[in-house]
């Protein structure tokens, strides 16, 4: 299905390395290359870490078979591309990253199988990985009982705050607040009918979401859950119509999501029209490829990245994730929370001047990274990130309409006043 | 298909116990000798699964119900354990940022203020105990009593248990404030003040798992040279005629499912105990399906295939899956479909017709040290 | 409830409800019309099914890709072409499977559901060697979305109608095939008593394959006809797997009346259900409710009079 015929390779591939040298000055930047003799293995690695002169393990902890492989191919495959890129660009202080790739499988005590091997026999230095929260509840213990450091991408429901995870992903109120304000402001919405797969994010978020809608002293017309993998909406689509909410705030997920936006658009609930207007924050740009774009087309999406933000970094980004893994491929908000995994982390050790977790953990807030795709993010001292919140409007080739981003950054708040 | 471990009215054969002996020095001796904790800890919780397939050789290979859900006994097992790990780690000191302090962190996010009445009871852990056999045994006899007092078995019986697995798996994802949903009940630390989270505490768990896990083998040879277990390979046979003979068939279905359930059961407890978390993804369909396989590998017909069963699919999965994870699956399925066409009574009946001649044969040249031998070639 | 709705609302949701009830029933016997020939002709319980209504899924989307690179003006026609060649590859695999591993199965039962689970995560990881772990989007023609406006609260949407199409289509078929054909005679034969029907010259072993191989077949059309409504991954096909097998078991082996009976059963009792509560409680109930009567009444709805 690839569409690249030899004669074009080259002009690819020479527009590819220019997009490459350009991005360089940006990397440029953030200072000349460390040298690894500047800092002597003795003093950087004072745990027993993977380091050695030349080089640093790292883990990668992702599905790779299995039904989350899915959603967590895109994540791998962006950890993959920062880690290269920091190698290109001189590694971290000077030694080159070499990572350790392990399959969660999908399934929960594997990854706190995998997270304890990674941590107790390969002793990696940081791992980026998880994707779902029962991956990410069930490898937590691990990184706290043996001092690891793990870089968590997706965004989820919050109510957790670990030192030895930096959440990279939004929690639940950096991604709902700010799109709900501007559907209520720039739309006109006064009713909202919840519908969530029935796991804790969807309950969770949709919680903090009527706990928003009702302080606003609008009104939630119906809360719905249906089991993780169910393939019949039509009874809900009956009950949305006849409650005629101004928006659907939709969190279905997984193999769901396709059937749900198919049969909403046979039911005739054209989501162009805005009548209702639907309003997301499960579907990305990877979700839009199994679920087709003429299906989700006028769809609104509250993340923080969307592939078609317009800025230097997500375009040299873009071009590089496309360069790696072909030209097909899409890149969701996950996606680019998982680039800058290795980034942070990077940034993290320098600052610190060790391997060592405790000094990365204690260099960790405040970190900046203002090579971001999404823009500038900065480390919260709950080790979550200040991202902007940003809503997009889906479009018929399955990319996303930037419509409206913060001004300010959002602070992150996993334990919401208020909310709960 | 008779086994010959009937072929001896004592409670093993020479063979019977040689092999039992064997087993044991390999859980007791030789694992825990060549493997840092790390890789004792998995073990230990592989051997978790061999609870369960021991069940199913005593429910399926000997009494010839085949229950596709085996996962709800060994997620009730684990349940029951993780709520009174779950308590004792939701002291008020330890939870005091939540807005309900001294109840498990899952309920205060989903706004339940007070501990529900049915949790109450696994403050104690002598409760607790009971409960890790008594409440999937139960599960277990309201399902078989529903099914086998009227007659349904079979291709029918599986599917049902199947369905039953289901609904489970909708039930505690659904019920999140009250069973942690689908992230499960993490975060286990102490039990009765002792830190399980520690490599000493792992040591002392996987020989507690291994003396258990030898312990059910025992019982279960006790019933399966009972009259009972005759009967019931009688009744797997020739059902019909073993009712005619004046039986209550039904009765011994229920008992030998309640116990298949109750071996699960600890299973699952012990499974807990030493991954420090039970989730629903170990109630569903695919997992009480996988633990079929496990005991289809070792051999429907052998206690100890089972155990090794157990051991050495979860081991292949473990280092296949690190090396290729591509590859697994097709190895997976491949097992399934080998282990039902080519060799059917599988490690086990491997053993009996290639290996144990072969042995027989050695031992007889050389009587001098039979014990290495066999060791020797069981280990391999 | 009722208290909030007009009386002309209330007309709506009722036709609005039967409707949605409708599509699921015809989802359900989709679904569970080739198993049941299949478990119920055969006595194999065939847990790979899912896997093969998810070939058929991948063949109308490889086809959806060929038609628009190649052909674009057969476009709106696709469908159809896609739905034959989903049966066509559908059969063949099933006729490939039966011959290479159920012919030695047919007095296991219960090994025939190992091995095909085996089948099942084979075909799984095939499926994401080929097609990538993502789920694909079939694109389908224009007519085939929306839906027919028939006052402003009824909507009837386009592709529910086609499934129900297509399912009385198969139905009828099917009927056809088993109770009017020739070949369907000789299928009950073999089903009724096997030695019999060898012994008066009838080839059970081609008849088996073919039974399977049609089985299988079904499950490719219910697989490209799905893509209208669900999600085409790898692991897609363990989605359908239990309320299928529950349709089947719910109806009575043997009888495909007694399928029918029972998707139309269960599919209302959840399209109800899920509109007085949340799905995931009415799924639930459904489940209970479905195994309490099969606790009562194990033989299913209905049965053929066959003692075992």
């Amino acid at each position: 299905m690839r569409d690249d015929v030899p004669g074009n390779t080259l002009s690819v591939s020479r527009r590819t390395l220019l997009a490459g040298i350009a991005s360089l000055p940006v990397l440029a930047m953030m200072g000349q290359p460390l040298l690894a003799s500047d800092y002597p293995t003795a003093t950087v690695n004072t745990t027993g870490l993977a380091v050695t002169d030349d080089t640093v393990k790292v883990g990668i902890l992702h599905s790779v078979t299995g039904t989350m492989a899915i959603s967590e191919t895109g994540s791998v495959q962006a950890e993959k591309l920062a880690i290269e890129q920091i190698n290109a660009a001189g590694g971290v202080l000077g030694r080159k990253i070499e990572f350790i790739q392990e399959d969660g499988a999908s399934d929960w005590p594997t990854f706190a199988e995998k997270a304890k091997k990674l941590l107790v026999q390969d002793k990696a230095a940081a791992v980026f990985g998880c994707w779902t929260s029962a991956s990410r509840k069930a490898v937590l213990p691990v990184f706290e009982q043996y001092n690891g450091m793990l870089y968590y991408p997706t965004f989820y429901e919050g109510l957790e705050e670990s030192p030895n995870v930096i959440y990279t992903g939004q929690e639940a109120t950096q991604q709902i607040l700010a799109g709900i304000d501007w559907v209520v402001k720039e739309k006109g919405a006064k009713s909202f009918y919840l519908l969530g797969s029935d796991y804790i994010w969807p309950r969770t978020s949709n919680k903090i979401a009527r706990k928003h809608i009702e302080k606003l002293g609008l009104e939630v017309v119906g809360e719905e859950y249906y089991p993780l993998g169910h393939t019949q909406f039509n009874s809900v689509i009956n009950k949305i119509k006849l409650r005629k909410p101004d928006v659907i705030y939709a969190i279905v997920v997984g193999g769901s999501n396709v059937a749900f936006y198919k049969q909403l658009k046979a039911a005739g609930i054209d989501l162009a029209k805005e009548k209702p207007l639907l309003l997301t924050i499960s579907v990305t740009e990877d979700e839009i490829l199994g679920i087709g774009g003429e299906n989700m087309a006028g769809a609104y999406a509250m993340m923080k990245y969307f592939q078609s933000l317009d800025n230097d970094n997500n375009k040299a980004f873009v071009e590089a994730f496309k360069k790696m893994w072909g030209d097909n491929i899409v890149i969701g908000d996950v996606t680019q929370a998982a680039y800058l995994g290795p980034w942070l982390w990077k940034a993290a050790v320098e600052k610190a001047g060790s391997f060592d977790i405790d000094k990365v953990k204690a260099a960790s807030p405040g970190i900046e990274l203002t090579t971001a795709p999404e823009g500038y993010v900065k480390i919260h001292d709950n080790h979550h990130l200040w991202s902007k919140a940003r809503v997009g409007r889906a479009k018929l080739d399955g990319q996303y309409e930037v419509v409206y981003e913060t001004s300010d950054l959002m602070e992150p708040d996993p334990f919401p006043e208020g909310y709960q | 298909m008779q086994s010959p471990m009937h072929s001896d009215s004592t409670f093993f054969s020479r063979q019977g116990w040689l092999s039992f002996v064997v087993l044991a020095a390999i859980l007791l001796l030789v694992l825990p000798a060549a493997f840092d904790i790390f890789r004792l800890n998995l073990i230990g919780k592989y051997l978790t699964y061999a609870f369960v397939a021991l069940g199913l050789v005593l429910c399926w290979g000997m009494g010839g119900i085949l229950s596709l859900g085996q996962g709800i006994f060994f997620g009730l097992g684990g349940y029951c354990m993780a709520m009174f790990l779950k308590l004792e780690a939701s002291t008020p000191e330890a939870t005091k940022i939540q807005s309900t302090p001294g109840i498990p962190d899952f309920m205060d996010w989903n706004q339940l203020t007070e501990l529900p009445v049915w949790w109450q009871p696994f403050h104690s852990f002598g409760f607790t105990l009971v409960a890790i056999i008594a409440v999937p045994a139960l599960f277990a006899f309201v399902i078989g009593a529903a099914m086998f007092k009227r007659r349904v078995g079979g291709v029918y019986f599986a599917i049902i248990t199947q369905a039953v697995a289901a609904i489970m798996t909708i039930l505690i994802i659904g019920q999140q404030g009250y069973t942690g949903g689908v992230n499960g009940i993490t975060d286990l630390r102490t039990l009765l003040g002792w830190d399980i989270r520690t490599d000493d505490a792992k040591l002392i768990l996987y020989f507690v798992c291994a003396a258990l896990l030898l312990g059910c083998v025992l019982l279960a040879q006790a019933i399966n040279i009972s009259k009972f277990g005759r009967l019931l390979v009688a009744m797997r046979d020739r059902e019909d005629r073993v009712r005619f003979s004046g039986y209550d068939v039904s009765n011994f279905k229920i008992f030998i499912f309640c116990l298949a359930a109750a071996f699960s059961a600890i299973g699952g407890a012990m499974f807990t105990l030493q991954v420090g978390f039970m989730s629903p993804s170990f109630v569903g369909i695919v997992p009480s399906i996988e633990m079929v396989i496990f005991c289809a590998v070792g051999g429907r017909l052998s206690l100890f295939g089972a155990v090794y069963g157990a051991l050495i699919v979860n081991a292949a999965k473990t280092s296949f899956s690190e090396s290729f994870p591509e590859l697994w699956l097709f190895a997976m399925g491949g097992l399934f479909i080998a282990v039902v066409m080519a060799f059917p009574n599988g490690l086990a009946g491997l053993y009996r017709e290639h290996a144990e001649p072969w042995l027989r044969r050695l031992l007889k040249r050389s009587v001098a040290r039979p014990a290495v031998a066999a060791a020797a070639n069981t280990a391999n | 409830m009722i208290g909030d709705y007009t009386f002309g609302e209330f007309t709506s949701i009722l036709a609005m409800q039967g409707f949605a009830g409708l599509i699921l029933f015809s989802v359900f016997v989709l679904m569970a019309l080739g198993l049941a020939i299949i478990f119920g002709q055969m006595g194999v319980i065939n847990m790979a099914h899912g896997e093969f209504m998810i070939l058929g899924a991948y063949v109308t989307y490889i086809c959806s890709h060929i038609v628009t690179e190649y052909v674009p003006g057969l476009f709106p026609v696709y469908f159809f072409i896609a739905m034959a060649l989903a049966f066509v590859a559908a059969f063949a695999l099933g006729v490939l499977v039966e011959w290479g591993m159920i012919r030695f199965l047919y007095r296991r039962p219960l090994d025939t559901l190992l091995a095909t689970w085996g089948l099942s995560l084979i075909l799984q990881q095939v499926y994401r060697s080929v097609f990538g772990a993502r789920e694909v989007g079939v694109t389908l023609p224009d007519w085939m979305m929306g839906s027919i406006a028939l006052t402003d609260m009824i909507e009837i949407p386009i592709n529910g109608l086609f499934v129900m199409a297509l399912t009385l289509i198969v139905s009828f078929a099917v009927y056809f095939i088993l109770f009017r054909s020739a070949w369907g005679k000789q299928v009950r034969a073999v089903l009724q008593n096997r030695v019999m029907a060898g012994a008066v010259g009838i080839n059970t072993k081609r008849v088996d394959a073919l039974t399977f191989g049609l089985g299988c077949g079904i499950a490719g059309i219910a697989g490209s006809a799905f893509t209208m409504i669900g999600s085409t991954g790898p692991t897609a096909g363990q989605l359908y797997i239990v309320d299928t097998f529950l349709v089947v078991v719910f109806g009575g082996a043997g009888s495909l009346i007694g399928t029918i009976a029972s998707a139309f059963t269960i599919s209302q009792a959840q399209s109800t259900m899920e509109f007085f509560m949340s799905g995931s409680m009415a799924k639930v109930l459904t489940l209970l409710t479905v195994v309490g009567i099969l606790m009562l009444r194990p033989q299913g709805l209905f049965t053929l009079n066959i003692r075992r």
